[in-house]
């Protein structure tokens, strides 16, 4: 950089500064979260932070923000080391972060969003001067929102501009994006990333998008810094590197586990069967959007995805928590209802992501979870409502030692067994029984080495013994491990299907990416 | 029934519903500025009681009815701000709270009400608007309270206030999301706090009146359930203070309906038409439980809400 006389654009309040990190660390009990990464962020630059999920972007840009205090590690800002001890300090240097959660007040119209964030907002707000005043900086900005609306009335692009207007009318001129566009449609991503890689352009601001859109860090990024488990992976100029190289750098050339002993079938009859299936989220938004899939007999299906493209819809709709707009189930060639009687009848198990929230009762007894597939059955039930303690004990039990569940007594409520002992009592739960389809969601997120290895081959064992299982997971690696098939969820939609000897993990990245 | 029985009796409901409406509409400004902060106080009928209490007492005492008024909104400033301290308390449910604090404020009102319900406190005097007309009817009706006028003032400043101050703002921040706030240095506990205690005053200003002006004297039976309906009103009004105003009336004339028809002598019913108030908060609940649009100008804090 050129350090001769102060060029005017650099006297001006408003120039982008640069920003870099300089061994940053983070240490999270046995977890390092970052290991030793130094990126660099030139003024004017629009950068964009690439890696799986769990790859250590989000710890990255909340220590650069003050949220966590880096270990060791040091934020540089135009050269000088900062100080950030927290996003106040970050606020008063000029960094500022749009979240993937809005912080607008839904109840506030836009300019009364903008008025209360200044630190300075007068007592009495004088609406006469500051509607000038609003409108003028508005017409200073790249793009408009609507100023009189409530926030809520706005739509999710119409937000999330507002959000970084917001930091821009705070004088911000270094923004951290986090996946801005993940709500936003393809054409308002395209408007707003185009819009502030113009701004970036004049040196107006710096940016550092987290993504992991190729296409948008192909499209609109100039420069890239990868980070793969904690780690540094690589960096360059964005335009060069092609996409192949950039997920590489994301996905790594690891080695693929052993895989589970798997038998080979002759029956190839289908039975598991979605046809078109479309939901909407709470506000009407489809969240998954014509659904076709088949699953065989003595075969596992697994969906990758990036989280967030409707495999949790999906799982949902499967287990009978979402409603279905549109389409249909069937299992062998019949129509099926997700309600208790035909998940009884088709013998239709599941494991669904975070059991404990999803699969259990918290303060019931762990004897009471196991029992929820057959407690209104003999022998723990007669004339099919009485029910009898002792024989649900017993089953139980029986249960607890088969599966290695680890509990002080069938009587403790489930919520005080770890995680991967509420996996296997719910493993043990749905799986103890004849099982036809198995319906499984990240079954190991979050488990210990062990119990991830057990769980793989238990589900194994089921595709082995002649289920259809449909697996859902966000670690490729599983879905590599464990598929017959695989199938990638992009935007709410299976875009992309393929046999696991046709396809590698590269080709799978780039459909997850949208490609 | 012929004209003028008509004409009787709806000047007989607009004096109601101006002389009925005043302790609905200051207890819904009340509950109106604590929900706006994503409280809710259940407890003003406490405060409502204990402010007729308070008020009666101090007129008493003092000889002067309006510094009664203000020792109502003193003892309704100390519930409410009893409601927000303890709700700030974790895990505090601020709904049980207020059921308790609704028995706390009506059983201190009792205890300590019982020597004034004999002795007679001097009033607070009407403003007679009525004297242009000859007729004693509308007279009589238009014998106005100057309560009811700052009711209407306070409704105007606080439907001003929130939009165009920084507090107003801060408070509807705070009630719609608390994440927010906090995200930018406001104490949420705090503004809770003191809109709380802000609206238990009011809340006990809206007692004085009934103890002081209307139906003007204390006894135990005094608001029947009245701070509660007018909690129902808030959510009928949308957290608009304007509005409250209007669902006020809207209430008191419900509330005169029976005693004006008793005036032109049908009395047939009388009952049921003295029930009117709380037949119309029924159907106003049931209403607005169905009401997107209610549901989306909720504060989002509120926690019948989330």
């Amino acid at each position: 950089m050129n350090l001769a006389a102060p060029s005017p654009a650099a006297a001006l309040p408003l120039r982008a500064p640069s920003l870099a990190t300089a061994g940053m660390t983070k240490i999270f009990g046995p977890l390092v979260a970052l290991d030793d990464v130094s990126i660099e962020v030139e003024s004017g630059s629009f950068h964009a932070l690439l890696g799986e999920n769990g790859a250590g972007k989000s710890t990255l840009v909340k220590c650069i923000m003050g949220f966590y205090n880096a270990d060791r590690g040091a934020v540089l800002l135009d050269g000088l080391e900062a100080e950030v001890r927290s996003p106040r300090d970050a606020r008063a240097l000029g960094i500022g972060m749009v979240y993937q959660q809005f912080t607008l007040v839904p109840c506030l119209t836009a300019a009364e969003n903008l008025v209360i964030s200044r630190a300075d907002a007068a007592a009495i707000i004088d609406w006469k001067t500051e509607m000038p005043r609003l409108e003028a900086f508005m017409d200073r900005m790249p793009f408009r929102v609507r100023l009189n609306e409530l926030v809520s009335s706005l739509s999710a692009g119409e937000k999330q501009k507002l959000e970084i207007l917001k930091l821009l009318y705070l004088e911000q001129r270094f923004l951290i994006l986090d996946e801005p566009t993940s709500v936003l449609t393809p054409g308002e991503a395209d408007e707003v990333l185009g819009l502030l890689g113009e701004m970036a352009r004049r040196g107006e601001v710096t940016v550092l998008m987290i993504s992991h859109k190729f296409r948008e860090v192909k499209a609109f990024c100039d420069s890239f810094t990868v980070l793969r488990r904690g780690r540094l992976t690589g960096s360059g100029d964005a335009q060069a590197a092609s996409v192949e190289e950039m997920s590489r750098m994301m996905i790594g050339d690891t080695e693929i586990r052993e895989r589970a002993e798997r038998r080979k079938h002759n029956d190839t009859r289908t039975v598991l069967d979605l046809a078109g299936l479309c939901a909407v989220d709470g506000e009407g938004r489809p969240v998954i959007n014509a659904v076709n899939l088949k699953v065989r007999a003595g075969e596992i299906v697994g969906i990758a995805g990036v989280s967030g493209n409707g495999q949790s819809a999906l799982v949902e709709v499967l287990a009978g928590q979402k409603p279905l707009t549109d389409g249909a189930i069937f299992i062998h060639d019949k129509p099926f209802e997700p309600k208790r009687g035909d998940f009884d009848r088709f013998k239709v198990f599941g494991l669904p992501e975070e059991p404990l929230k999803n699969a259990t009762v918290p303060r019931m007894s762990v004897a009471e979870n196991i029992a929820f597939r057959s407690y209104d059955k003999p022998p723990i039930a007669s004339l099919g409502w009485w029910l009898s303690p002792g024989p649900m004990r017993r089953k139980a039990e029986k249960l607890i030692e088969r599966y290695r569940v680890k509990t002080t007594s069938p009587d403790s409520p489930i919520e005080a067994l770890s995680g991967g002992n509420v996996q296997r009592a719910v493993l043990a739960r749905e799986l103890s029984g004849d099982v036809d389809v198995l319906i499984v969601a990240n079954p190991c997120f979050g488990l210990d080495f062990a119990s991830v290895a057990e769980i793989r081959s238990q589900i194994m064992e089921q595709r082995n013994r002649g289920a259809a299982v449909l697996l859902v997971s966000e670690d490729l690696d599983e879905i590599l491990e464990l598929s017959d098939r695989v199938a990638v969820m992009s935007g709410g939609t299976i875009s992309y299907v393929s046999p696991i000897e046709d396809t590698d993990r590269n080709t799978i990245g780039q459909h997850m990416a949208g490609h | 029934m012929s004209q003028s029985d008509i004409f009787i009796v709806l000047i007989a409901m607009i004096g109601g519903a101006i002389r009925v409406s005043t302790p609905f509409m200051f207890v819904a400004l009340g509950e109106c500025v604590t929900e706006k902060s994503g409280r809710i106080n259940l407890g003003l009928e406490g405060n409502l009681v204990l402010g007729a209490m308070v008020a009666y007492a101090g007129s008493y005492t003092t000889g002067s009815p309006w510094i009664g008024v203000l020792m109502a909104g003193f003892s309704g400033l100390v519930l409410g701000a009893m409601h927000g301290y303890i709700c700030k308390l974790p895990k505090v449910n601020d709904i049980a709270v207020g059921i308790a604090f609704m028995s706390f404020g009506t059983g201190l009102a009792f205890f300590f009400g019982k020597p004034y319900i004999q002795p007679t406190a001097p009033r607070l005097e009407a403003i007679p608007l009525g004297g242009w007309s000859s007729d004693p009817s509308i007279a009589q009706a238009l014998q106005v309270n100057p309560l009811f006028f700052v009711g209407i003032v306070l409704a105007l400043f606080l439907s001003w206030a929130l939009a165009n101050t920084r507090w107003g703002l801060i408070v509807r921040m705070t009630g719609d999301s608390a994440a927010s706030a906090r995200a930018m240095g406001v104490s949420v506990d705090l503004v809770r706090l003191l809109a709380t205690a802000a609206g238990g005053s009011l809340a006990g200003v809206g007692g004085a009146f009934l103890s002081l002006f209307y139906p003007g004297s204390w006894n135990e039976g005094l608001s029947s359930g009245q701070g509660l309906m007018a909690v129902a009103l808030v959510i009928f009004a949308r957290w608009d203070p304007l509005r409250c105003v209007l669902a006020a009336l809207l209430f008191g004339a419900a509330g005169a309906i029976g005693p004006a028809l008793q005036s032109i002598g049908v009395s047939q019913g009388y009952y049921f038409f003295n029930a009117a108030p709380y037949i119309l908060t029924l159907f106003i609940m049931i209403a607005s439980a169905r009401s997107k649009s209610a549901a989306r100008e909720a504060p989002g804090e509120l926690s019948i809400v989330k």
